[in-house]
């Protein structure tokens, strides 16, 4: 396929969004059980604001690939069958729980709710944080299985999948979260600095699995499927235009196959071992400027990955336009 | 319910884009406007189109033989490319099985496109919607023509009649009888899409001539000759029987 940088910068964008949310919940509920001091008000909500930042900014890149964007209301319309609808309805659902997320930070005002019986006693910004923390997770199977359905795209259509861009965003978010710590506390840095850590291991472990499982894929439709002629040579020799049309350029990457092996290592570098590294000295320096080269490094990285992702994809009609 | 689709017979297909070519000008002067033409004099020259022919070469040099393949959207039973569609500008009617992007809905997302195996979605580059074959749908239901002439442009366009038109669903059609007896096919059937459009295999087309049917000969077969003469001196059944 032919990789969209409007689609690749969404990806990458709200999957770090969605990350560094969940590292803020994550130490809101540490510290609620009283495994973390507690946090004053304006980490929360500054945490929140990148984190919304990052999804706003996803969602404006989103709008590059859309031919009529004036029109992208209409897309939620068909939530029963598309996964795109889908995704649609709950960036922005997800966004507005980070925002309101924030603003009650922001405000402190945090009246205590439930302490019957049957439910202990919480915090309402926790609450607003487990719907936030379903929703960022709906999110990105959302995002993953508008890929993993097409079941003829046989690189995307595994589990892995929405896994994999689950896992890469998490990882992303903890290493942005970590970074964004060390503004406040030793504590939470290595709290998140540890949870990046097992995140992004995760991530090279499904990444990987991704990448073994494609190596041996079969394609099922060969050139005597798609055009019904049971011969073993069968050659193309026109297609049908002589200047190249949609076809020739939506489905193709466009770069030759030692281009596309190298960003396969570059992104296998950048995104994997080298956050490792950056994060592991950050950690034990308490540097943050370690740290932020560590999310940047790794979001470079995760750029060559959506790329590579995209441009891995075969599409079968693609043995429809083998030749000018 | 009725599936209308086109019978493309590859044995009669040779080649010669009038399906393209009328596909294009019937298509670019409707009223969902034209159909994009980007630099078409010009040195990368592009555009849309509903409907393309291309050329195969099947077998090894010197025994080869060529395939010329007319590629448009197939009017899949189970088309992949509508429930994936965000807005449901992308739908299968009901009445006659016609899959038609509302280009009034469609918002360029080129979801779809990736959808269909076949790739028979074009994106208009110009107007930014999706765009694919109607199978004419402003012309087959259009009373002000002649009844002979509410068909798809392709199909009144092909000098070899290689493409038929009508609904695969009724038994006694005859696209179906073509199906039916020419061995018709769809593309890809691993997907499970059920293409509407089938197409008819290349048959060999050939004459057996016995030697004997090259020379003139009075009686070839010797069918009429006379019945062997009887032994006059062997006994006639009187002589044995008597009444």
């Amino acid at each position: 396929m032919h990789p969209a940088f409007s689609v690749i910068f969404l990806t990458t964008l709200i999957g770090a969004g969605q990350g560094l949310f969940l590292a803020l919940v994550t130490a809101e509920a540490f510290s609620h059980i009283g495994a973390l001091t507690a946090q004053e008000h304006h980490f929360y909500s500054t945490g929140s604001l990148l984190s919304l930042s990052l999804l706003v900014a996803g969602l404006v890149a989103s709008f590059f690939h859309l031919g009529h964007p004036e029109r992208a209301w209409r897309s939620a319309a068909m939530w029963r069958t598309s996964w795109l609808s889908r995704e649609v309805i709950a960036l922005p659902a997800f966004m507005s729980i980070v925002f309101i997320y924030g603003l009650l930070h922001y405000l402190n005002w945090n009246p205590k709710v439930f302490g019957t019986t049957a439910l202990p006693e919480t915090s309402l910004t926790l609450m607003v944080g487990i719907v936030g923390i379903v929703l960022c997770f709906t999110l990105f199977i959302c995002t993953g299985m508008i890929y993993a359905c097409l079941k003829f795209l046989q690189e995307w259509h595994t589990p892995l999948t929405p896994i994999n861009y689950t896992l890469l965003g998490m990882s992303s978010g903890f290493t942005l979260a970590t970074a964004f710590a060390t503004q406040y506390s030793q504590e939470l840095t290595s709290l998140f600095g540890t949870w990046a850590i097992i995140f992004t291991l995760a991530a090279l472990l499904t990444r990987t699995a991704s990448l073994l499982r494609n190596k041996r894929i079969k394609y099922r439709s060969t050139l005597r499927t798609a055009i019904g002629v049971h011969h073993n040579n069968i050659q193309q020799q026109s297609q049908g235009s002589m200047g190249g049309s949609f076809n020739t350029r939506e489905y193709f990457h466009g770069m030759s196959a030692a281009f596309l092996k190298s960003v396969k290592w570059v992104f296998l570098l950048l995104v994997f071992p080298l956050p490792l590294l950056l994060i592991g000295m950050g950690l034990s320096n308490d540097a943050t400027a370690l740290l932020v080269s560590a999310f940047t490094v790794q979001y470079v990285g995760l750029i060559a990955e959506r790329w590579f992702f995209f441009a891995q994809a075969n599409h079968p009609q693609n043995l429809y336009y083998q030749t000018i | 319910m009725t599936q209308l689709a086109l019978v493309i017979d590859l044995n009669v297909c040779v080649g010669c884009h009038a399906c393209v070519t009328s596909c294009k000008q019937w298509n670019t002067s409707g009223a969902a406007g034209s159909l994009m033409d980007d630099n078409p004099y010009g040195k990368d020259p592009t555009g849309t189109f509903f409907n393309r022919v291309q050329t195969y070469e099947v077998g090894e040099f010197p025994n080869t033989e060529t395939v010329h393949f007319p590629k448009s959207c197939l009017h899949c039973e189970e088309p992949p490319c509508v429930p994936v569609c965000p807005t449901g500008a992308s739908y299968k009617r009901k009445e006659d099985g016609i899959v038609l992007v509302d280009y009034d809905k469609c918002i360029g997302c080129k979801y779809c496109s990736w959808a269909c195996p076949y790739g028979a979605r074009e994106i208009d580059e110009k107007q930014k919607v999706m765009k694919k074959c109607t199978l004419c749908v402003d012309r087959i239901y259009d009373e002000s023509l002649p009844e002979a002439e509410r068909k798809p442009a392709c199909v009144l366009a092909c000098p070899t009649s290689a493409r038929l038109f009508g609904d695969v669903h009724d038994p006694e059609s005859e696209v179906s009888q073509a199906i039916c007896e020419g061995g018709g096919y769809p593309l890809m059937p691993e997907w499970g899409t059920q293409p509407a459009n089938h197409y008819l295999p290349r048959r060999k087309t050939k004459i057996r001539l016995h030697e004997d049917e090259l020379t003139r000969a009075d009686n070839p077969l010797k069918k009429d000759g006379r019945l062997p003469r009887t032994d006059p001196d062997a006994p006639f059944l009187e002589d044995s029987v008597s009444w």
